[in-house]
């Protein structure tokens, strides 16, 4: 089967012949390694890409069902300048970053919430990133970061 | 977050600044290259073969089925292993591949490679294997009649017919917990095509790696070569060799390099666990509610084989009495060996299991003595000067135990009443609570734990510096899981030799010594230790050399006067590799007496919960905490590791646990293992406490293990205060809390 789509802007053309996640498709075939996998069920958002407008796990999409649309991973987030966004500087300057592994996931789930919303309550900022598990860093600094951003400082 | 010292050193990015991490941009941007994320040309893909019983005889393996597999290049048994035959941190008893029996669920059986993930896996379900099922031993307290035990110790001190006047006596248990890193077990082999392999797979220790691969494969140890990689976290969980071995028979075999990432459920069964343990202690005190005798067993199961279940239980003895003075101890410990999955090394390492009973203990004293649980503590406080009531060690490096109960009785309490906010109830947005229903309940713990290894290991961690027009680079071979090596390595570097520029690099284990373990709370002490002792016989010889009084950005300086700019310093070559080891520790005597640590560090913990006693749900809305942290190299860091830490301890608490039925796990998923969330985050404020004398590096102590151990007895102790439950067992479950009488 032959799936045609864009990642992060740009046209992209696969091939594969038994299902296979979105996420496995991006990391092992389309050299995008960003999104990372770690539960392979939905429960931790490592994995977390927008396909056109939505914020989902990848490793619970089929490729097969990406035909024609847009998908924009961590990698896709960034200015065209290469600037960080302001979601990844917030979070560079809390110190929201250990590991890293819940990053790529995290980040894109922030753009979303804030470029929905610019200055998100501190309930909403949690409720968003509700699927998004960290093993690291207790969520503190990830809260900092974004409640700074919002122009809400952190109690 | 507050600091009750700390003057700056020196040059911008130096010791005590928060220096922002070097990696995390490239993490932001998912462009960080962690073991999942590496690959080679003409690459294969691995993939293992478990066992689906906790205990069987193998009668037959017969690989053609996956042999017959199109693209499927090799399929690897126990015949297979030309070295050792079997591995372990401590002592080799594990199978590199089981041959005759399998001693527990998801034990590896068979390899294969071929030549993408799909097929690998495909030819790994296809291999058949014949077992005779035997009758699993799951149970610790059987394990230990029949003496089926990996070790037995007892720790004695003082008069054993000494008896206080108030006693309080209890049985505790904690669950089998996971690290549950969000990187899985991850790798990749590459046969260097003279006879040789480089490893990049996920460790916390590449040199042990590297002499259990070396040992197994029968090679030279200059014939395989160990690479530090990217980690997504560990833990604990990366100590123990897991697919290492695997991968370096699969590369050689094949001649190809081959890559192998772990799946969750296989991750759960990959890599070894927090102990479960059973616990009685009695407690003795006097009317004033001084402690005159302590009295423990400890029982921990260390499944099916070794790993570090010696040393794991041997800090749940020695620190089984906490940070208190008491002349009269005796503690006898047990490491089950059973059918249940291996346990190892996670964050508090035996000394929180038995924080969790020992500080239940200390609150039944106080409540029977009609004393503050603050007091009680106060009153028995272990400083520096006194003498260890376990291993009769005289305590020689700071230990402010007065200063961590007095902080947290005079920290402010921050927590505002409960709101009807879904997010702020127990049981959250399923709106299963009111707010009428919910009583809040404040609890105390303290620990105390051991940095660095102990009972006279040979500890000790090598780094490399250098000069160079980049400025300083520091080499080590320790390995960066997330905590911030990489960040404070480079301030040490920068604060000693005056220059902006510093960067850390790993290095494999052929062009440098050990590190040692990223564990034990050790690597800030150990190779922070060896990096300040490099960049300071660098700045010594230029000094001496160019009879100069200063250095910085600009070069060597004697007085006023620049005497040689760093541009020709940095091309002279300058570079040193030190070793350095901690005060030397000894081997314990038959009582487990003797000096057995090098540091420890105490930290105290305040929880605040919100309970709905009649669900039995439960909301921490704040965990406050005085921490004993030497001096603070990374305030920002060390703030991030005491957050990330008591999450992982309230996750004991009140959530983690692997459950086991006869030896097979039942919840080998991020489903049903439930983790904490953002919105089981509790706010936290920490004061660092900061005093001089440790043998660190500025003085700095460990500071990864000890928020994890005392934060689960905190939330403890605040849901007995509402509930007046026993709770006797972590972690605590609705029905522990709603229910009359809970077996």
């Amino acid at each position: 089967m032959i799936v045609s789509f864009r990642l992060n802007g740009q046209q992209t053309t696969f091939r594969f012949t038994h299902p296979v996640s979105l996420l496995n498709v991006l990391r092992n075939e389309l050299a995008a390694p960003g999104a990372k996998s770690s539960c392979d069920q939905g429960e931790c958002g490592s994995c977390s890409v927008m396909l056109d407008e939505e914020l989902v796990c990848s490793c619970l999409v089929l490729a097969s069902d990406v035909e024609g649309s847009e998908v924009t991973t961590v990698e896709g987030v960034s200015g065209p300048d290469g600037q960080l966004h302001p979601v990844q500087r917030a979070m560079h300057e809390a110190g929201a970053v250990q590991c890293g592994f819940c990053t790529p996931g995290i980040v894109v789930a922030a753009v979303e919430l804030f470029d929905a919303e610019p200055s998100p309550s501190a309930s909403r900022i949690r409720e968003a990133l509700a699927g998004n598990i960290c093993r690291c860093t207790g969520y503190g600094a990830i809260v900092r970061s974004f409640e700074r951003l919002a122009g809400r400082e952190a109690p | 977050m507050t600091s009750q010292t700390g003057q700056r050193l020196g040059v911008t990015g130096g010791v005590g600044e928060s220096t922002i991490r070097p990696d995390g941009v490239a993490k932001l941007r998912g462009e960080f290259a962690y073991a999942q994320d590496l690959t080679a040309e003409g690459m294969l893909w691995a993939a293992t073969t478990r066992s689906p019983h906790a205990r069987a005889r193998i009668v037959s393996i017969d690989i053609a089925p996956a042999l017959a597999i199109g693209g499927v290049h090799a399929v690897l048994t126990h015949d297979d292993v030309p070295g050792r035959a079997l591995f372990g941190l401590e002592h080799p008893d594990q199978p590199v591949l089981a041959s005759e029996e399998v001693r527990y669920w998801g034990e590896p059986v068979a390899v294969v490679a071929a030549e993408d993930e799909h097929t690998a896996r495909l030819a790994a379900a296809a291999i058949e294997v014949n077992y005779e099922e035997l009758e699993p031993l799951v149970d610790p307290e059987e394990a230990d009649r029949r003496d089926d035990v990996f070790r037995r110790m007892t720790v004695r001190r003082g008069d054993p017919e000494i008896r206080g006047s108030v006693v309080v006596e209890g049985f505790y248990e904690v669950g089998m917990q996971d690290q549950a890193p969000l990187g899985t077990e991850a790798g990749l082999a590459t046969p260097d095509g003279h006879g040789g392999v480089d490893l990049y797979a996920t460790s916390q220790y590449v040199h042990v790696d590297h002499e259990q691969v070396v040992a197994s494969l029968g090679l030279r140890p200059d014939q395989v070569r160990a690479h530090p990689v990217g980690i997504g976290g560990a833990f604990g969980a990366r100590e123990d060799v897991n697919l290492h071995i695997h991968l370096c028979l699969l590369a050689l075999h094949t001649n190809r390099p081959v890559k192998m990432v772990y799946h969750r459920a296989e991750s759960f069964t990959g890599h070894v666990h927090r102990h479960p343990a059973r616990m009685w202690f009695r407690h003795e005190a006097d009317d004033d509610g001084r402690l005159v005798r302590v009295e423990a067993r400890i029982l921990i199961d260390g499944g099916a084989y070794a790993s570090t279940t010696g040393p794991v239980l041997a800090n749940a003895c020695y620190f089984a009495v906490g940070p208190y003075r008491c002349d009269s101890v005796a503690i006898e410990g047990v490491g089950a060996r059973t059918n249940n999955p291996p346990c190892g090394a996670m964050r508090g390492f035996g000394a929180v299991q038995a924080c969790f009973a020992h500080e239940a203990q200390m609150d039944r004293l106080a409540q029977s003595l009609g004393m503050d649980p603050l007091e009680l503590r106060r009153r028995n406080a272990l400083v520096t000067g006194d003498i260890m009531p376990t291993t009769g060690q005289r305590i020689e490096t700071p230990l402010p135990t007065q200063e961590v109960i007095d902080s947290l009785a005079a920290m402010p309490r921050l927590d505002e009443p409960p709101t009807s906010d879904p997010l702020q109830l127990p049981g959250g947005t399923g709106l299963t609570s009111g707010l009428e229903h919910v009583r809040r309940g404040v609890g105390y713990a303290l620990s105390i734990k051991n940095l660095g290894f102990s009972e006279g290991f040979d500890d000790y961690a090598q780094a490399r510096v250098k000069l160079t027009p980049a400025g300083a680079v520091v080499e080590s071979a320790a390995i960066e899981v997330g905590q911030g090596l990489v960040t404070v390595l480079a301030q040490i570097a920068r604060t000693v030799l005056g220059v902006s520029e510093a960067e850390v690099r790993h290095v494999d284990t052929s062009r440098i010594d050990s590190a040692g373990s990223t564990s034990a709370s050790r690597q800030t002490q150990l190779s922070g230790g060896a990096t300040r002792e490099a960049a300071e016989r660098i700045r010594a010889m230029i000094l001496e050399k160019y009879a100069a009084d200063h250095l910085d950005d600009e070069g060597a300086w004697r007085g006023e006067e620049l005497v040689v700019p760093m541009s020709r310093l940095a091309t002279e070559g300058w570079e040193e590799t030190v070793t350095f080891r901690h005060p030397p520790t000894e081997a314990p005597d038959e009582n487990g007496q003797g000096t057995l640590h090098a540091d420890f560090a105490v930290a105290g913990h305040r929880a605040v919960v919100d309970v709905d006693a009649e669900l039995g749900l439960v909301r921490v809305v704040r965990v406050d905490t005085a921490q004993d942290v030497g001096r603070a190299l990374n305030p920002e860091a060390v703030r991030g590791q005491i957050e990330g830490g008591i999450m992982q301890g309230v996750g004991l608490a009140i959530m983690e646990e692997l459950i086991l039925d006869e030896g097979k796990m039942r919840n080998a998923t991020f489903t049903d293992y439930l983790l904490p969330t953002i919105l089981d985050a509790p706010a936290v404020e920490a004061l660092l406490i900061e005093q001089d004398g440790s043998w660190g590096p500025f003085g700095a102590k460990g500071v990864g293990e000890p928020p994890t151990i005392s934060s689960t007895p905190a939330v403890v102790a605040a849901l007995r205060a509402v509930t007046g439950r026993p709770l006797h067992r972590v972690p605590v479950r609705p029905q522990d809390m709603a229910l009359e009488s809970v077996p």
